[in-house]
């Protein structure tokens, strides 16, 4: 009865405080906490910006320009997190004289989280990803390959627990098929696994023992695939799943200019992202969060 | 009134605090945006510090003179055999034969890429790495088939019907002006149905691109660990100067 009471007290309060601006810094419009996700996808080696000549790309991306924003975004919120959906590697001659060293070190400097793997960060071998790891200061999930009998095994987790300002969020990896796609000498012994029935488990984990308040999925599967019905993509994992709240994609390089909203098996809102690739943008997403259940009974808002 | 309200505020933001370890967070909102990293965007300075070094390593790799190009060579010059195709395939002939006999103490019998997989002109003057970066783009890495006599003449159909410049070597093609094969040699000898002939060729193409599904039906297949990219890269190191030529190895004459 008392705790019902506060609830209400406080959805109350809060509004008035909004209405009328009191300096409640910590207070993000009229809610308790916002978490920013800021993400990339198939960068593909793309440290430099493209030429002036270089068509439709011209003037655009560089490591460089994307750590100021990143730095700017961060200034603002500082409870953000920095992901990136794969194929880091390959696409300039960085990757062929460096190996992927100078993908991995930028990153790290830029302080990203949480990356996963695309097919082309096998380009070098498993050998030659496993050889750059020491300058990753990031994390690489991946719950859908199997490296247990390979140099990977141990250095990739199925899913990482990230909390910022007492927000726990679960952020997992899926991973394309290899067969067909990479060279079996390679990969190796890396084995793929379905990543509708690995995603159900992992996410069943995320959302009910270890809690979480955000289930993020970093995807290298690719957007959709109409045309080959057999082939599973982010869409299809989103309507396929649940407890997902938003998938950031890759390796079909599909610019999105905002998110796609897709129902999950469970009719909830799922959020699909993927923002092309060459590093010529950055995906951002805030989550705001409260502590009243009242609103929640209804759908959450999403605006894109 | 006022009062009141500060009252309530701060009554909140305690509890809220004082709750916040304990109460579930609930989503309530999500916004979504793209946004552009473009010129209008400043370096960070100590990002760009970093890169110089390795940008200025990379460069004065790539643009290094390796070998000297006497005339500017595109894959439009030319009808059914160009002078820079005819300079690939020679190249990965000519690259590929030694790995390839270390490897299986066989000799490889024919080259054939794509017209489309020349990405750029070589043009005269200095050739580099970036030369090759240009031309080749692609990741590609010499792949050679082992085929039958008949498969060949799977390949050489597609070559009647394509009419177009992809580059071969090791192979000699003559049509009529009905596109009809007159003759079709590999190590100047017609072809024989029931030997097998080890074709080099790149990845892509073994895996059906450019519609090349004959390759799928190989005998045998020898993947060499070598990008196309990089024979090229360790041919213009050998070589002073490149001589590419038109010849007549995919030719079509009247009769």
């Amino acid at each position: 009865m008392k705790r019902r009471e506060f609830v209400k007290n406080t959805a109350i309060t809060t509004g008035l405080v909004a209405l009328g601006g009191t300096g409640l810094s910590s207070f993000t419009g009229n809610y308790t906490k916002k978490i920013t996700i800021l993400h990339t996808n198939d960068v593909h080696s793309h440290i430099d910006p493209f030429g002036p000549e270089d068509g439709r790309n011209a003037n655009k991306g560089g490591v460089a320009r994307r750590a100021t924003i990143i730095e700017n975004i961060k200034k603002e919120n500082p409870n953000t997190l920095l992901l990136d959906a794969g194929d880091i590697f390959q696409g300039t001659p960085y990757f062929n004289f460096y190996g992927g060293e100078l993908e991995f070190k930028l990153m790290s400097m830029l302080k990203y989280d949480v990356a996963t793997i695309g097919n082309h960060d096998f380009d070098n071998g498993i050998e030659g990803l496993h050889a750059q790891l020491p300058y990753a200061g990031f994390k690489f999930v991946s719950a859908n390959y199997d490296f247990s009998n390979t140099v990977m095994d141990t250095f990739v987790k199925p899913y990482e627990i990230l909390i910022k300002d007492g927000i726990k969020i679960g952020i997992f990896g899926l991973g394309i098929a290899l067969e067909g796609l990479v060279m079996k000498e390679l990969y190796k012994e890396t084995k793929y696994l379905d990543p509708i029935e690995i995603a159900q488990d992992i996410t069943a984990k995320l959302r009910n023992e270890e809690k979480c308040d955000l289930v993020i999925c970093l995807s290298h599967l690719g957007y959709d695939y109409k045309k080959e019905p057999n082939k599973v993509g982010d869409i299809g994992l989103a309507g396929a799943t649940e407890d997902i709240d938003l998938i950031i994609g890759g390796h079909t390089h599909t610019f999105l200019k905002e998110p796609t909203i897709v129902k999950n098996r469970k009719d909830k809102d799922v959020l699909v992202n993927q923002v092309g690739c060459f590093g010529l943008y950055l995906g951002r997403i805030d989550f705001y969060f409260d502590h009243q259940k009242e609103k929640i009974s209804k759908a959450s808002t999403i605006a894109v | 009134m006022k009062k009141i309200i500060q009252k309530g505020c701060f009554l909140s933001v305690f509890l809220l605090v004082f709750f916040s370890c304990k109460k579930n967070n609930y989503l309530q909102k999500v916004e979504g945006v793209r946004i552009e990293i473009n010129d209008t965007i400043p370096d960070n300075p100590e990002i760009e510090a970093f890169i110089k070094p390795y940008r200025a390593h990379v460069n004065k790799m790539l643009d290094s003179a390796l070998a000297y190009a006497p005339k500017s060579y595109s894959k439009g010059d030319g009808d059914l055999n160009t002078a820079i195709g005819n300079l690939m395939a020679d190249i990965v002939l000519e690259q590929a034969n030694p790995v390839f006999k270390s490897r299986t103490g066989k000799t490889v019998d024919m080259v054939l890429l794509n017209y489309g997989g020349i990405r750029a002109p070589i043009s005269k003057g200095a050739v580099s790495a970036r030369t090759a970066y240009q031309v080749m783009p692609f990741e590609n890495s010499i792949i050679v088939a082992e085929m039958k006599g008949t498969q060949i003449r799977e390949l050489i159909q597609y070559l009647q019907k394509a009419k177009r410049a992809h580059p071969i070597s090791g192979l000699q093609l003559t049509l009529d002006s009905n596109y009809d094969v007159v003759s079709a040699l590999i190590n100047d000898k017609e072809i024989d149905d029931n030997i097998s002939y080890f074709v080099a060729t790149n990845d892509y193409l073994y895996n059906g691109g450019s519609k090349m599904y004959f390759f799928k039906e190989s005998v045998n297949s020898h993947v060499l660990n070598y990008k196309i990219r990089n024979a090229m890269i360790d041919y213009f190191k050998k070589v002073d100067t490149i001589k590419p030529m038109i010849d007549n190895r995919f030719i079509q004459i009247n009769k």
